[in-house]
């Protein structure tokens, strides 16, 4: 352990916690607790079943819902041998559980949870690396219904928390995935202009996809719909665009989007074709959701089709996690406004 | 003095969009492209020792051109102007890179002591050679591709003394001219990366003020293009 010197000179002990960890004292924690009893009575409210499962999971388990592991900071043996970690996120942990206990249940099993998860992230970044999420998963209802009741969960979710002012992102994980393999985009190349989009690094995007040959036509349609955000309207704007893959794509988006208008739930909902996440099990539809009193984002989801079939159970799954913490402060800036105005 | 800027507390204005504006190097650029698509430059030109510059649609926030990426990536600013080697070097700050503003050109590159070999009788004999940088992390990530092993040394303030008396075989630095490497007997042997200005913008006001970030956007590509 690292002790700051001269801390054993003053009569105080100070010990220091790893970076990106963080005590919580009674004042947060009360509202914390309050939050969190809100957004349970939420899911719960919407026949949501809340479950635990071990913060460590064994790390093959873990690579299998998503390939890209590098994200779960802490990994460690067990007296066996065995590799340990913390889990990343709730969602492969739940895919685990259904298709273990849950194989042959009634559909849809729905499910919530509030639990921390852990991720290497730099710390003093806004983003610690134990950090508390509170999110639903919606397994066995397919697009677009399914994803539509999990974006009217999400919004009484945020209504609850006091978020008036949320906007939800709604995008699509498989749209540029499949036009660049339209256009004949493949393997490194594509994978290095997936991370610049994904990054939105436009200034770079425009020099991998030059470099790909493709012609000036294509590359200016990357760069177009990773721009096209707002109402159905921007649906139109990308149809005239062109291209097998923008057609799937926005009549997916378009029937989920008319989903969301027949359950009354579309209004906060911002399509958003230059949407793409990180984590590598989502096909299809995804979300952000921001508000306007925070630089970051308040939290994510979308489909994972293919994820429960990783684990044996071949069935369609939807859902998403809110940053408990993010939410708080966002709650917090929401008030004071509230107050001033 | 005490300026009253709306919502300038944690959390995001609703006022005026906050645009970050690096001092130093490429504040005179930085300004003159503002001024190209309208927006009035002249408080912050007039040598004021203010930070904040508000404006009827934008506020100008002037800081140090390293710490652009850090406020905008908190949404403390929503856009902001900084060089390509800030973002090269900050490559992990969530950022949206919208615009290479052309301005400001430079160049990143390796250079070692003039007519002298020790550069590369550094890597055959010792295995690695010793580079100072201010950019500790591009030159890590560039030795690396490159498939070099190198022993990185951060300094802080001019490079261009470290092989000159011995702290390390070559540089990694930003190079306009070239007359600063001529003026201590070092000469270029790589180039690295060309770095301009770049227009960058927060993930959620991306999002949430898309109509204004996409007009300040169409607006300064106008001015580039020209």
């Amino acid at each position: 352990m690292r002790r700051f010197a001269g801390a054993a000179k003053s009569a105080k002990m100070i010990y220091p916690i790893p970076p990106g960890t963080r005590d919580v004292l009674p004042d947060e924690m009360r509202e914390l607790r309050r939050l969190h009893l809100a957004l349970i009575e939420v899911f719960e409210g919407r026949g949501y079943g809340e479950v635990a499962t071990p913060a460590i999971e064994y790390d093959e388990v873990l690579a299998r819902g998503d390939g890209r592991t590098a994200d779960s900071a802490y990994r460690f043996f067990d007296e066996r041998g065995d590799l340990l970690a913390l889990r990343p996120d709730m969602t492969v942990p739940i895919a685990r559980l259904v298709a273990t206990r849950y194989a042959n249940a009634e559909l849809p099993l729905r499910l919530c949870y509030l639990a921390n998860a852990f991720r290497a992230v730099r710390p003093q970044r806004g983003q610690m690396r134990e950090f508390a999420q509170a999110g639903v998963e919606l397994i066995g209802a397919p697009a677009p219904q399914g994803t539509a009741e999990v974006v009217e969960v999400l919004e009484a979710a945020l209504d609850a928390a006091g978020l008036d002012r949320a906007v939800i992102g709604l995008g699509d994980a498989d749209l540029h995935r499949q036009l660049l393999t339209e256009f004949g985009v493949e393997g490194e190349v594509r994978n290095s202009v997936l991370e610049r989009l994904a990054m939105h690094d436009l200034v770079g995007l425009e020099v991998e996809l030059s470099e790909a040959g493709i012609g000036e036509e294509r590359c200016a349609t990357c760069v177009a719909l990773s721009q096209l955000r707002g109402g159905s309207e921007v649906l139109e704007q990308a149809r005239a665009l062109g291209g097998a893959a923008v057609e799937r794509a926005t009549a997916r988006l378009g029937e989920t989007f008319e989903a969301l208008q027949a359950r009354g739930a579309a209004d906060r909902v911002q399509i958003d074709l230059g949407l793409l996440r990180h984590l590598g099990y989502y096909s299809g539809a995804i979300l952000e959701v921001y508000d306007p009193a925070l630089g970051y984002v308040l939290g994510g989801g979308g489909r994972y089709d293919g994820l429960l079939k990783r684990f044996g159970v071949d069935l369609p799954a939807a859902g998403f996690a809110l940053y408990l913490e993010r939410v708080h402060v966002a709650q917090m800036e929401e008030e004071s406004r509230r107050e001033d105005s | 003095m005490s300026v009253e800027v709306a919502g300038m507390g944690r959390a995001k204005a609703d006022g005026p969009l906050k645009l970050a504006v690096p001092r130093g190097a490429l504040l005179e650029g930085t300004l003159d492209a503002l001024d190209a698509v309208g927006i009035d430059t002249a408080a912050a030109r007039g040598g004021s020792r203010s930070l904040i510059f508000p404006g009827e649609a934008i506020t100008l926030v002037t800081m140090r051109p390293s710490d652009v990426p850090t406020y905008v990536e908190a949404g403390a600013a929503d856009v902001g102007i900084t060089g390509k080697d800030v973002l090269l070097e900050q490559a992990d700050r969530m950022v949206y890179e919208l615009l290479d503003l052309g301005f400001g050109r430079c160049r990143m590159v390796l250079a070692g002591r003039q007519g002298d070999e020790r550069l590369g009788e550094a890597e055959r004999r010792l295995g690695m050679m010793r580079i100072a940088t201010k950019y500790p992390r591009v030159a890590e990530r560039y030795f690396e591709a490159t498939g070099r092993q190198v022993e990185v040394i951060e300094v802080k303030g001019s490079v261009e003394l470290a092989p000159l008396i011995g702290l390390a075989d070559g540089i990694v630095d930003l190079v306009a001219t070239g007359r600063t490497l001529e003026e201590n007997d070092l000469e270029e042997r790589q180039e690295i990366a060309v770095c301009t200005a770049r227009f960058v913008a927060n993930r959620v006001a991306h999002k949430l003020r898309s109509k204004e970030v996409d007009e300040l956007t169409a607006k300064l590509r106008e001015g580039v293009a020209q």
